[in-house]
């Protein structure tokens, strides 16, 4: 099939990005997104063109590297799937694709379709630990969780971290992707002693990092990888008002955002 | 991208009222206040189908309040400051969020009102500074006198004049969008979600909404159709 990929080329964050047009002629059907760009790049390869950098590791849906805009949509028009996982079939022979990276503040500019997605890293670590006993492995039924629980708990760990959930929000807001991992530890008995802490931590981590606010409009689920709820977001709102009123007293700090690139230095 | 960068430098977290979560929350909790006061009114205003004598009374009955009225009044002023508040700090915040915009953008899962809040809410406030002006205090009353204590004259007077009415419609329209996504939206804000209630407290937003905004619309409608002269 033949398709023409519009797709966003900028060198490094100093310099001036466009839209650059490729035309494709022979695009298998059965190909995903990111073998569309492989065969992409190696004929820019081989005209001595500089290839598209694009993120990617495990191509198969999990580990959550993938993700740009595809015509205005996070992660393509198909739900509940990744770049990697989009297979071009979906899409009609002659269509026109526009491809941009991830927008937003908190996410800073790194190349063509790749930017700097350590905030939630940073999110994560302002979570902190959760007390668990070391030595040996404990015995699987030891502390008993209802299946309702294990099951609610699970939905929320299913998030990948992408990014999309940022990427498609109109207020930039990372809600979905803090709430899932607010939600999963804070559903579960093993996260209870740190739940109000974590909540917390977490939310004024989110905060530093510039992201926007939730105005609950649902695009983020809409085009979530991982179909992670909307209810998530109303745990972390909920873990985090009782969180804050208890922890009152906790004087609370957070890691400075400083992303290298930011500061211009390698 | 699985190395966090932590920075030497810590800084200090925004507490309740500097957190974008707790500044929603002050929304939820204002503007189901809000709410409660524009259900209150609607119930009040038809009163305007029972005769002239039945809404002068309730309107010499409010204002006979005296302290209470005041009361009532000093809470919903505080609700509007606060809600207006948060509404422009989350604002300039979500503006800062995208310094560059997408090329081409689509909304897959959001309806027309859940993306216009930031709409429909300062025409709202336009509109109810207007309505104050016209109705309260009397300032603006186009193309007729405004008789203090006379509801009744006043109601219909104003709404005699087209644009008066249609502005009022258009405005309560807003209000509708606005209660449409905000009154389920504020449980969500307070961390009140189910995954089976929720989608009930959905479809009751938007009847409640519908609901509001016919009723309001009912009495400039009767107005110009000559039902209440
Ligand atoms: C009678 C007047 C009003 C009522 C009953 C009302 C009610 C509400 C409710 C219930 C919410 C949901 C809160 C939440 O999502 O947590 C809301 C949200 C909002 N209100 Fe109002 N409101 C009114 C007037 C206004 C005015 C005058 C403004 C602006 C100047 C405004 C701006 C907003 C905005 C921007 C939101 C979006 C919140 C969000 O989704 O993040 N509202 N309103
Ligand atoms: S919540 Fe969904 S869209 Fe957001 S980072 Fe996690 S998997 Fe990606
Ligand atoms: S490359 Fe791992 S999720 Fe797409």
């Amino acid at each position: 099939m033949k398709l023409t990929l519009t797709i966003w080329r900028q060198k490094d964050p100093g310099a001036k990005g466009k839209f650059v047009r490729y035309p494709m002629d022979n695009v298998n059907p059965e190909m995903s997104m990111l073998e569309c760009l492989d065969v992409l790049n190696e004929s820019l390869a081989e005209r001595g063109e500089e290839p598209v950098a694009f993120e990617h590791d495990c191509r198969e849906g999990i580990c959550g590297s993938c993700g740009f805009m595809i015509s205005g949509v996070a992660h393509g028009p198909l739900p509940a799937t990744t770049v990697c996982q989009l297979t071009m079939r979906h899409f009609k022979d002659g269509e026109e694709l526009v491809l941009e990276p991830w927008r937003s503040r908190s996410f800073p500019f790194v190349k063509d379709l790749v930017v700097d997605r350590r905030a939630f890293d940073r999110i994560i670590q302002a979570g902190g630990y959760v007390s668990v006993s070391t030595g040996n492995a404990p015995d699987g039924n030891a502390i008993p969780v209802g299946k309702e629980e294990a099951d609610r708990a699970m939905d929320a760990a299913a998030c990948i971290g992408c990014g999309a959930c940022v990427a498609a929000c109109p207020n930039g807001s990372a809600a979905l992707f803090t709430g899932a991992k607010i939600a999963h530890l804070g559903i579960l008995p093993q996260g209870q002693p740190e739940r109000d802490r974590r909540a917390v931590r977490m939310v004024a981590q989110m905060h530093a990092e510039g992201f926007g606010s939730c105005t609950n409009i649902g695009e983020c689920t809409g085009v979530c990888p991982k179909e992670i709820p909307l209810e998530v977001i109303a745990r972390m709102n909920h873990d985090y008002l009782y969180g804050a009123w208890r922890e009152r007293r906790q004087v609370v700090t957070t890691i400075a955002p400083a992303t290298d690139w930011e500061f211009g230095k390698k | 991208m699985s190395t966090a960068v932590a920075s030497p430098r810590e800084n200090r977290a925004p507490g309740f009222w500097g957190s974008t979560n707790g500044r929603k929350a002050v929304m939820a909790v204002t503007g189901f206040i809000l709410f409660l006061f524009v259900i209150g009114h609607l119930l009040g205003n038809l009163q305007v189908f029972d005769g002239p004598v039945r809404l002068n009374a309730y309107g010499r009955f409010l204002h006979n309040l005296g302290e209470l009225l005041w009361i009532v009044r000093g809470i919903l002023i505080l609700c509007v400051v606060l809600h207006i508040w948060a509404t422009f700090v989350l604002w300039r915040r979500n503006r800062d969020a995208r310094p560059i915009g997408y090329q081409v953008k689509k909304s897959v899962a959001s309806s027309y009102a859940d993306r216009t809040m930031y709409w429909s809410g300062p025409i709202v406030l336009a509109f109810v500074i207007f309505h104050l002006l016209e109705f309260t205090s009397g300032t603006i009353h186009p193309e007729s006198r405004f008789i203090p204590g006379d509801v009744y004259h006043n109601v219909v007077a104003g709404f005699s004049v087209w644009w008066v009415s249609a502005w009022y419609i258009f405005a309560l329209i807003l209000l509708g969008m606005h209660l449409r996504h905000g009154l389920w939206s504020m449980f969500q804000s307070l961390g009140l979600n189910h995954p089976r209630h929720t989608p009930v407290l959905k479809q009751a937003a938007l009847w409640i909404a519908i609901l509001i905004t016919a009723g309001y619309i009912s009495i400039p409608v009767s107005v110009l159709a000559g039902w209440v002269r």
